[in-house]
């Protein structure tokens, strides 16, 4: 007994991730927090998608299930789990089944090394971003499946259409994240690292976040990742493999119930993990911003505060709709209801001031709001754009990203060589 | 079956020949219940790869027999089962048929009642193109103009709830003038409108107009020439987008559409961005109408004098106006009993869904959704 507690205290003074310092059960207290953050991740994005995309639609989106529909996406959850579990006659059983399981393991297996702070990720992994790129595109394997297993034109095409996207675009998105790294290789010690922390360390140690470096190559990378990272999961306006207009469903036509819902669960995982990557890219992954202007320690004592101020705004909203709320009995415990979430988040927001805490969260809080950050976007750019045509997606992946990703790289690499060797030798 | 050029039609091959299923082609069945063929239209494609090499309209799910209908009611009666054909554009509908009765029965409807019609029609040509541009736009990806489209139909829709008592199938018109005197503030609800519509065509020219995307998807798509437009008689902001300037309001003015002042927007390639630019210069062109005519509108009698019993002489008519889709006919042959002894109906949608195989071919599958949403076709109106 006294061996365990000392084998789970030993990692507490560690300044590695679990996996790093070979912690068996912080790696897998880690799992555990990071799966469930992910899930519900995925739980308020589907809420804040409607709601976002239905204020930009000048409707209300879900209002019924829960104060302003906060209960929606359980109560969407509980239809799918509850749901007759349909396999088409025709479909190939063993196939069938396997393609949504590999979907969601692969968007799930990138988070192990996702940075979230210096030792808040479960490993760290030499070769970091190669792992996490080589697994996401494993996904592509899944909806092959998917689309063949149906046995149907539908789901056929809109696999194939969606394959051919991700491979291509996988090309010009590689180049962009090459370039990155390049510049990882520019600290004092000369090496560079492919490792995700690593990235972001090189960055803290250049006091710029490379989508600054060398201005505007780092830009333009950070575009071209932008862009091809849209289409890698699928998304409007590259949503052609789930063109609802005109293949229905696309790959998962068939799916219905649980193994539908792994299909939405691993695409909105697959969003998270792209955003991820950029965020630890380019813009400085768990750094808060303005590190350069704004340093010293008054400033770093008011970003400190910044997770509890932004749980204190949440709360704020949900104090000011409940007053909102329709005076009515009907509405009493909808308004209850949201009045207790806004005093749990105030509650939330309130443990962040203490300064224990909030040195601890600061770093898993800035990078889960640049990556809320890159969730809006997801959801704007749906709201905004029409779909791309298939012909037209491929001329702009192969003719236009890719040609620009490898300029992008050859100058990275003659103006690194050249800081290197002529300004700074 | 590896000559593309085969001279069996894709349903014959889907249903006979099971050779199809060679490495190069897939026959693919679009509809009956597909979310972008606006209503019940099968199409069967035959694709290589995702081209297009031909397709075929199967249509008829949605086939009431509304011309047989026709033959067993009194002319009067059959006055509200128009406004089913094209449900989107009832007024229109009410209006060629009351027009093509009455110039049977040689009435004439009074002023009043002809500038009364003239609002109402060229209203529900608003109504029909605002729903076209949200779901042509939805078909190629665009969700959020359908809600703005449909917010702005509502005050259409409010109006016309407001004088006569329904917001889609209407009924508003009757042989030989309205049944209804407009409420108190019609004039100005309909200025108030016209005020707040203006500026929210420009919403929606931003939300497309100038969108790369938007353009990339719908310039030199589903193109078809004049000649092919006319060879296959194909009328509506469809023709007039190839170039020709055809436009039923001016070439054969019906109602007292000479009154007024407007212009017929013409395109030059007849691809279907420019049918969308058509659209849009329409509905402008239909305020310029509808401001005109509320600011004559005269007073005085909304009734011609109108038999109760209709018994037209023996004869037959054509006569034909321009719907929101195009030209919309009828023609009526009267063996000078209570009841036509034919009614036949020319609908725009019908003649107009011919075209799309011309226009599809050789084109992407995504083109295929563009140019049905183009055609703005109304399957109640193909299939009656």
């Amino acid at each position: 007994m006294h061996e365990i507690i000392q084998y789970v205290e030993s990692y507490l003074t560690s300044e590695q991730t679990p996996g790093a310092a070979g912690n068996m059960f912080w790696a897998l207290v880690y799992i555990m927090l990071v799966f469930g953050g992910l899930s519900v991740a995925v739980i308020a994005m589907n809420w804040l998608e409607r709601k976002i995309l239905a204020h930009m639609q000048v409707r209300l989106g879900p209002m019924r299930v829960g104060p302003h529909g906060l209960l929606q996406p359980i109560a969407d959850a509980i239809k799918l789990l509850l749901k007759e579990d349909i396999m088409p006659a025709e479909a190939d059983g063993l196939v069938f089944w396997m393609a949504p399981l590999i979907v969601v393991l692969a968007a799930f297996t990138v988070f192990v090394v996702v940075p979230f702070g210096p030792t808040h990720a479960i490993t760290d992994m030499n070769i970091g971003i190669l792992f996490m790129l080589g697994v996401s595109s494993l996904s592509v394997l899944g909806i092959v499946m998917a689309g063949w297993a149906s046995n149907s034109h539908y789901p056929l095409i809109g696999a194939l259409r969606s394959s051919a996207q991700m491979v291509s675009y996988e090309v010009a998105m590689g180049l962009a994240v090459v370039s990155a790294i390049l510049m990882t290789s520019l600290n004092k010690d000369g090496t560079g690292t492919l490792s995700m922390i690593g990235i972001v360390q090189a960055q803290l140690a250049q006091h710029e976040w490379f989508i600054f470096k060398f201005f505007p190559l780092g830009l333009v990378a950070f575009f071209i990742f932008a862009v091809a990272m849209v289409a890698e999961t699928n998304r409007a306006p590259f949503d052609l493999a789930e063109a609802e207009s005109e293949l229905t469903a696309g790959f998962h036509t068939e799916y219905s119930g649980f193994r539908w819902s792994l299909f939405f669960l691993a695409e909105y995982s697959a969003m998270i993990a792209v955003s991820s990557i950029a965020v630890t890219l380019w813009l400085g992954g768990w750094l808060r911003p303005f590190p350069n202007m704004l340093s010293g320690s008054p400033w770093d004592q008011i970003f400190s505060m910044f997770p509890g101020v932004t749980f204190l705004f949440f709360a704020a909203i949900c104090f000011f709709n409940t007053v909102r709320m329709p005076k009515h009995p009907l509405f009493r415990i909808q308004t209850i209801g949201l009045a207790g979430f806004g005093v749990v988040l105030a509650l939330i927001g309130l443990v962040l001031f203490v300064p224990d805490v909030s040195v601890r969260i600061q770093d898993i809080f800035w990078f889960s709001a640049k990556v809320a950050g890159f969730m809006y976007l997801y959801i704007w750019y749906r709201g905004t754009f029409p779909r791309y045509r298939f012909d037209q997606l491929m001329q702009m992946g192969w003719k236009v990203l890719l040609p620009m990703g490898l300029g992008v790289l050859i100058l990275t690499a003659s103006v690194a060589l050249l800081q290197q060797k002529i300004w700074h030798p | 079956m590896t000559d593309p050029n085969t001279t069996l039609s894709p349903l014959e091959l889907e249903t006979h020949d099971k050779t199809y299923l060679d490495a190069n082609e897939l026959v693919i069945n679009m509809g009956p219940q597909h979310p972008a063929t606006h209503g019940v239209l099968r199409v069967i494609l035959r694709l290589d790869g995702e081209k297009v090499l031909g397709l075929e309209c199967v249509i008829g799910y949605l086939h009431r027999g509304v011309e047989k209908i026709g033959e067993h009611r009194t002319y009067t009666m059959f006055n509200p089962y128009v406004d089913r054909m094209d449900y989107v554009a009832a007024v229109s509908n009410g209006l060629g048929y009351c027009e093509t009765v009455e110039k049977l029965l040689n009435v004439e409807a009074p002023p009043r009642a002809q500038y009364v019609r003239v609002i109402l029609t060229e209203l529900n040509r608003i109504a029909s193109h605002q729903l076209w541009l949200g779901t042509h736009a939805l078909d190629i990806g665009a969700i959020t103009p359908l809600f703005y489209t449909f917010r702005d139909r509502e005050e259409i829709l409010k109006i016309y709830e407001k004088y006569c008592g329904a917001r889609l199938t209407t009924h508003a018109f009757r042989i030989g003038g309205l049944q209804y005197e407009t409420y108190t503030g019609f004039e100005k609800e309909v200025t108030n409108f016209l005020n707040f519509f203006r500026p929210k065509i420009d919403e929606y020219e931003e939300l497309l107009t100038t969108n790369r995307i938007w353009v990339e998807r719908t310039k030199n798509v589903g193109t078809i020439s004049a000649e092919d437009c006319i060879a296959l008689g194909v009328t509506g902001p469809v023709l007039r987008a190839s170039g020709v300037k055809w436009d039923l309001r001016k070439a054969q003015p019906y109602a007292n559409y000479k009154n007024f002042d407007f212009e017929i927007p013409i395109g030059e390639n007849g691809d279907t961005y420019d049918r969308y630019l058509v659209r849009m210069a329409e509905m402008r062109q239909s305020v310029r109408i509808i401001q005109q005519a509320v600011d004559a509108l005269p007073v005085g009698p909304i009734m011609a004098k109108v038999p109760k019993v209709m018994k037209p002489a023996a004869g037959e008519i054509y006569h034909s106006i321009e719907a929101p889709k195009g030209e919309l006919g009828y023609f009526i042959v009267s063996d000078g009993s209570t009841q036509p002894y034919r009614l036949r109906v020319r609908p725009p949608s019908f003649v107009n869904l011919q075209a799309l195989d011309v226009m599809c071919r050789g084109q992407l599958v995504a083109d295929v959704i563009a140019v049905i949403g183009t055609l703005d076709i109304v399957l109640g109106e193909v299939d009656r």
